[in-house]
């Protein structure tokens, strides 16, 4: 056990496992809604994210080109690629309910059911990605777009447009640029989100259907329009959250979301299911102790200090950290 | 009449909860569905509401045929119900609460609106000391009268009630009832679904008995409360 890296790299661990932790916390919010008003593990949700990591990827080198961007044109770039991010996520998103939910919902079909299909859904959309090559190749296009289809199976890099740079320093440790970009969106994007949950109409109407669906629509409320806005939301979340993972991460892969969606998972479980500042607790939390752990332990014991974390929180509150479900979070 | 209702039948998989019940609610009264638990009383209501899908029969509220319409659709053309158990949504403080009765309506910041919370403040003054409260740390009896003034908040022109008075203390029970008939002669038509007979038929100006999903008596309120048979078997022989 290397407790001397740990230490001497202490706060330079914590703000990258920040950094992951914020991505994982963004992505734990679409599973924590679409849960809190359907009892239901939307496992398809990891492409969701995945699909925002490749509308960023191609957004940024359709704009970057060959030339070399700076100042206000970087920002412009950024602005489009988490722009495009949350248009792809939020469009899968709302196929998915539309597609693999609604019909089984309708039917009044057992979760497990609704479970087998987003299993399904997921490879699915993972696949297609997988094989885009081919399928631009369907359509004649596989020569055109050569830059975005290309290379299917193995991992695709983007232009770096944020620089890598040392934005400050805690003592003797580099604070980077991109973790802090990372860290205050992804908390930016908390707040609002929660806030839109608490005050506005639409947020009533989901906070009410996740506590009791049956009354809520004694009171008018419309739950197809609810669970619609709940994968939306969800969906844009994803979309924030792979625009940021791809600022950090910069390379992309039709199976990307895999890991991503398990950890993400793993930190709305750990922080509550059902709850969303939950998420938020889960994922910066589990960020952080998963990078002091790979820093103690090796970079391959990262997953295993994940999961061990995840058993070890839940053998002590079966209910996660702060347990309360979406219905029950108080104004 | 305001809701007709004709040979309606609902189904629970194969067991049949409601079987060909006919009944008519006039606008402006107190109508009342009383009888036995598992009668199908709160299925009815359910199924007025549009929660449960209708095997058979049609249901018209003001002439129009509203069989198929989503529940959203008929709180907006002024079907408001208080659900069984309270239903109250525990998380929310009691204006949270109030302003989930108002869901449909889009005058939130209207005179007209803190008028109605104002109304609602008038019969439930307790509701007014307890607006920040969350409602799920409320006691029972305050919870019903949430639930009820909830259901205000619609400016419903017609009032479901499903079992009002359900697990509350004798003086309560009186206050309730009391605060229904003040509901209805200000002008909401109110139907009332109760175990509490003799207090049900005392307010009511029709009433039915549901047995076993079916309608197997109708009269004036006055006239069931009167009769033996009826006594016997729903108001333990003395009213």
């Amino acid at each position: 056990m290397n407790f001397s890296f740990l230490f001497n790299n202490f706060a330079e661990l914590t703000v990258t496992g920040l950094a992951f932790g914020a991505v994982y916390a963004l992505i734990a919010l679409g599973y924590t809604m679409v849960y809190g008003v359907l009892q239901l593990i939307n496992f398809a949700h990891s492409e969701v994210f995945m699909y925002g990591t490749f509308a960023t990827l191609w957004m940024t080198i359709t704009l970057v080109g060959s030339g070399n961007p700076g100042g206000l044109q970087t920002f412009g770039i950024m602005a489009a690629a988490l722009l495009a991010a949350m248009v792809v996520s939020g469009a899968i998103a709302l196929m998915l309910e539309k597609f693999a939910y609604r019909p089984l919902i309708k039917r009044n079909a057992p979760r497990l059911i609704a479970l087998i299909s987003a299993i399904g859904a997921s490879f699915v959309l993972a696949e297609l990605m997988g094989v885009r090559d081919d399928v631009a190749g369907w359509f004649g296009l596989r020569e055109t777009l050569d830059d975005y289809v290309g290379g299917a199976r193995v991992n695709q890099s983007m232009p770096n447009i944020v620089q890598n740079r040392t934005l400050f320093a805690i003592g003797e440790y580099n604070i980077r640029m991109v973790d802090v970009i990372v860290i205050l969106s992804a908390i930016l994007m908390m707040v609002g989100l929660d806030q839109f949950v608490r005050r506005s109409k639409t947020g009533r109407g989901i906070r009410a259907t996740a506590q009791d669906p049956e009354t809520a629509a004694l009171m008018g409320v419309n739950s197809t329009r609810v669970i619609q806005m709940t994968f939306l939301l969800g969906g844009l979340m994803a979309g924030v959250a792979a625009f940021l993972y791809m600022l950090k991460i910069e390379t992309t892969k039709f199976d990307v979301g895999f890991l991503l969606g398990i950890k993400a998972f793993t930190a709305a479980v750990l922080g509550g299911i059902g709850n969303l500042r939950g998420a938020l607790v889960g994922g910066l939390v589990l960020g952080v102790v998963e990078n002091w752990g790979s820093a103690l332990f090796g970079g391959e014991w990262r997953h295993v200090v994940a999961f061990v974390l995840l058993v070890v929180i839940l053998l002590f509150r079966p209910t996660g950290i702060l347990g309360e479900s979406l219905g029950k979070a108080r104004t | 009449m305001l809701l007709e209702v004709e040979g309606l039948c609902v189904n629970y998989g194969h067991i049949e909860a409601i079987r060909d019940i006919s009944f008519g609610v006039e606008e402006g009264t107190i109508a009342t569905l009383i009888g036995a638990n598992g009668a199908g009383k709160t299925t009815t209501l359910k199924t007025l509401s549009g929660l449960r899908k209708v095997r058979a029969g049609t249901v018209k509220f003001e002439g129009k045929d509203i069989t198929a319409l989503p529940p959203y659709e008929r709180v907006k053309l002024g079907i408001s119900q208080s659900p069984e158990g309270r239903g109250i949504f525990p998380g929310m403080t009691v204006t949270e609460n109030l302003d989930m009765g108002a869901y449909v309506r889009t005058d939130r910041k209207s005179a007209a609106y803190r008028e109605d919370v104002e109304r609602v403040f008038t019969l439930f003054p307790r509701m007014e000391e307890r607006r920040t409260q969350v409602a799920g740390t409320m006691s029972g009896g305050e919870q019903q009268m949430l639930a009820i003034g909830r259901a205000l908040m619609a400016r419903p022109r017609l009032l479901l009630l499903d079992e009002p008075s359900m697990g509350l203390a004798p003086m309560l029970i009186q206050q309730i009832f009391g605060i229904i008939t003040e509901i209805n002669q200000q002008g909401t038509t109110v139907l009332l679904v109760e175990q509490n007979a003799a207090q049900a038929l005392k307010r009511a100006h029709t009433a039915h008995i549901l047995e076993t999903g079916e309608i197997v008596r109708s009269g004036t309120g006055a006239e069931l409360a009167g009769d033996d048979s009826v006594k016997a078997a729903y108001l333990g022989g003395d009213v």
